[in-house]
């Protein structure tokens, strides 16, 4: 009768259902995240990435998208619709580096998905690796960077012939937006102090602006700490003692060149993690380095900055004993020098690296 | 008769004597010096010669705010030491008063006299935008177009990075301080960031001749032009053009992320620098952390017709104003850039031979260099260093 086919899928389906609690050590509900693995050296870092998460057993079921520029209809540029479907869905997305192609028409990919999901803030933690050395030591400060106007508004025009003027937007929302959100990350991650960037003694009215709305949210995080400090005093005490800074939070162009010397100052982009946070809940941690088409599919790519993205993903998600435990393994590896790729100083392969990450990870059950 | 043989020996005497006196006074008898070193002269062909009047040079002193006075102070006292034909005629700004009278009389002083040095003046960036900065008026007020500054490693300073030469040539006039905003709807500010081809052309310009004039080899233009394209597209373009007539030196670019991130890591690689305004404020802040720190790098900023020096990274110090804590190398080598532009190179070339030995005694040190020294001993050491003596 029909109760036979009726018992082969309820006995399928608590056989997935333990399978599924197999994969998972602690009773964590599977979280699905986005990977977009890029181009270059994207691919292989990201199997890297996902061999490690499922050695440390961490409960993260990866959807790979594409993000190639399409032409919509109307004739936009946009990312593909599965994909920014898949990334509404799970709101947490992983991404390699992406290749900006130069005649292809459309602008870069990172601005497309800048715009699409309205990543306002770029985050960028940076903190010394023992193991791998350089100038500084004891660096551990976090650059949180306003990711949407600025000078970056792209707002240029050529007023005679040779005289072009760019303008620097400034709005009252998004610095409010960006610290809110400076001041909850310092409060979610420990952070004794917010410090603003600014150059309010030239640009009184834009950068005062900036001031103003940090100071009015500064009143509503006791709790936190806040200073204020010019962008050429930051910048001579940040290369002479990096140890005075906390967390930084600036517009759009004084983030890009502080976060870029701060990752400058623990060992250069190869190193350091990123991750950009949107409207709606949603964030995608990426690794800003290059795609590094001399070396793709070599096998000698170097896979700790989309590590260490991915582990800021998982604090994102509040998965901290995992975030924690493939950030130790990752250390320890560079650490103890044995396995080390070729831009971290040593000979191995990328995929030994791994393995040995792998292993740790799994020692450290 | 007799009387008037008495009368006219000691006259003769004297005319000869004194005419020997402002022979040996003017420069162009003694020998040039021979370090080359540490000469940071320029003379830009197109400058008048600077007041001089019986043989002594006068030079605008603005004191500015902080530690500026007392470092001024002991600019003079070392002057009148070493008997530098140099008086200063002090003009004070204060910087509190909302009027611009301060810093016009200022202005107009500098006009007269050709020269200046100065220290910083505060800007309270809680003011509002009508009150501009009184240091960014000067400069653009006198056209002073070029910031200068040579950043090298001491030998006495310990720092993380050795051997680090480089100079950095700043637009100082135009970009993103040209102070013009507007808010058209409230809660929208825009800020115009301004290039033009004039400027561009003309700063370039500069930086090649300083780099063929001083033997340097290669001019790296610092931009942003891969978001900034038509602003900073057209600074890089001017580079280019101006580059094609100084065949000798080689010219590259680096955008100005990539470019701090250099510094930080490998700052030997770089010779020359150029830039726009604002990164010319990022970059030359973190060249002077990377040698030691604000105390030790000098500034000048030249224009047409005027030059104005001060101390490199333009910090007023107002937390040890007074204390006599603060270091004073960076305004002595200031002086010692005004007196190489006022061509006294023989005095420049002595007081600044005995501020560098002076800076390599590590004991002499103040805070800023980790050491426990205070302002007055480093200066009554860079007294006692040298025998002041002008040999020729």
């Amino acid at each position: 009768m029909s109760s036979g086919p009726l018992m082969v899928e309820v006995w399928m389906l608590s056989v997935d259902l333990l399978q599924e609690q197999k994969r998972s050590t602690s009773n964590d509900l599977m979280q699905t995240v986005t990977l977009i693995p890029g181009d270059g050296i994207g691919p292989e870092i990201s199997t890297a990435v996902m061999k490690i998460f499922e050695a440390a057993k961490a409960p993260i079921r990866w959807e790979e998208r594409n993000v190639t520029a399409i032409k919509g209809p109307g004739g936009r540029w946009m990312i593909p619709p599965d994909a920014k479907e898949s990334m509404d869905r799970s709101k947490i997305g992983l991404k390699g580096p992406l290749k900006t192609p130069i005649a292809a028409g459309h602008p870069s990919m990172n601005l497309l998905l800048r715009k699409t999901f309205d990543l306002y803030a770029n985050v960028r933690p940076c903190v010394s690796i023992e193991g791998y050395k350089t100038p500084y030591t004891d660096v551990n400060l976090v650059t949180i960077r306003e990711n949407t106007e600025g000078e970056y508004s792209g707002i240029e025009h050529v007023i005679v012939d040779g005289v072009v003027q760019s303008i620097k937007l400034i709005t009252e929302n998004a610095s409010r937006r960006i610290a809110e959100y400076a001041f909850e990350y310092a409060r979610n991650n420990q952070r004794s102090s917010v410090t603003a960037v600014h150059k309010a003694n030239i640009m009184r009215m834009s950068d005062g602006l900036f001031l103003r709305k940090c100071r009015e949210v500064a009143e509503n995080y006791k709790d936190v700490k806040f200073t204020e400090m010019y962008l050429d005093t930051v910048c001579l005490n940040m290369v002479q003692d990096p140890t005075q800074f906390d967390v930084l939070v600036m517009p759009n162009l004084y983030g890009d060149i502080l976060s870029d010397l701060c990752a400058g100052l623990i060992g250069g982009l190869g190193v350091t993690p990123s991750g950009n946070i949107g409207a709606n809940g949603v964030a995608i941690f990426e690794s800003v380095h290059g795609t590094a088409p001399d070396i793709a599919g070599l096998d000698l790519a170097n896979p700790t900055a989309l590590l260490l993205s991915a582990v800021m993903m998982l604090r994102h998600m509040g998965l901290h004993d995992y975030g924690n435990k493939i950030q130790t393994a990752c250390f320890d590896t560079i650490r103890d020098k044995k396995v080390l790729t070729k831009d971290l100083g040593g000979n191995s392969k990328c995929s030994e690296f791994t393995a040995d990450i792998c292993r740790r990870v799994q020692d450290l059950d | 008769k007799i009387k008037m043989c008495s009368f006219v020996r000691p006259f003769l005497l004297s005319v000869i004597l004194t005419s020997m006196f402002s022979l040996l006074r003017s420069d162009p008898l003694l020998p040039p010096s021979t370090q080359q070193v540490h000469r940071d002269s320029l003379v830009c062909a197109s400058q008048p010669p600077p007041a001089q009047y019986g043989g002594r040079h006068t030079v605008t002193l603005i004191p500015g705010d902080g530690i500026g006075p007392e470092l001024a102070n002991h600019v003079r006292e070392l002057f009148r030491f070493c008997c530098v034909p140099v008086d200063f005629e002090v003009v004070n700004v204060d910087s509190t008063m909302a009027s611009e009278d301060d810093i016009n009389n200022a202005i107009m002083a500098i006009r007269r006299n050709g020269v200046a040095l100065k220290g910083n003046l505060e800007t309270n960036h809680n003011l509002p935008p009508s009150y501009k900065s009184r240091n960014n008026l000067l400069r653009t007020t006198l056209d002073l177009y070029a910031n200068v500054m040579h950043c090298q490693s001491l030998p006495g300073v310990r720092t993380r990075h050795r051997n680090i030469d480089i100079m950095i040539i700043r637009e100082n006039t135009e970009g993103e301080y040209s102070s013009l905003e507007h808010e058209n709807v409230p809660g929208v500010v825009e800020c115009l960031k301004i290039i033009t081809r004039t400027k561009s052309l003309r700063i370039a310009d500069y930086a090649f001749r300083t780099a063929r004039e001083k033997g340097r080899t290669r001019v790296t233009a610092v931009h942003k032009a891969n978001i900034m394209k038509l602003g900073d597209g057209l600074f890089l373009e001017c580079c280019k053009e101006v580059a094609s007539g100084y065949p000798e030196i080689t010219f590259d670019s680096m955008i100005v992320d990539n470019t701090t991130m250099q510094l930080v890591s490998r700052p030997q690689q770089f010779d020359v620098m150029v830039m726009p305004n604002l990164y010319g404020n990022v970059v030359s802040n973190v060249c002077a952390g990377l040698v030691g720190g604000p105390g030790l790098v000098p500034g000048a900023n030249y224009g047409e017709d005027y030059a104005v020096f001060e101390t490199g990274t333009r910090n007023t110090g107002k937390s040890i104003a007074n204390t006599n804590t603060a270091n004073p190398t960076a305004m002595l080598l200031a002086s010692c850039l005004l007196l190489d532009h006022l061509k006294l190179h023989a005095y420049a070339n002595m007081i600044r031979r005995a501020i560098l030995s002076t800076v390599t005694e590590t004991r002499l040190h103040t805070a800023d260099l980790g050491g426990q020294g205070s302002t007055s001993e480093v200066v009554q050491s860079i007294m006692k260093v040298k025998n002041f003596t002008v040999t020729f």
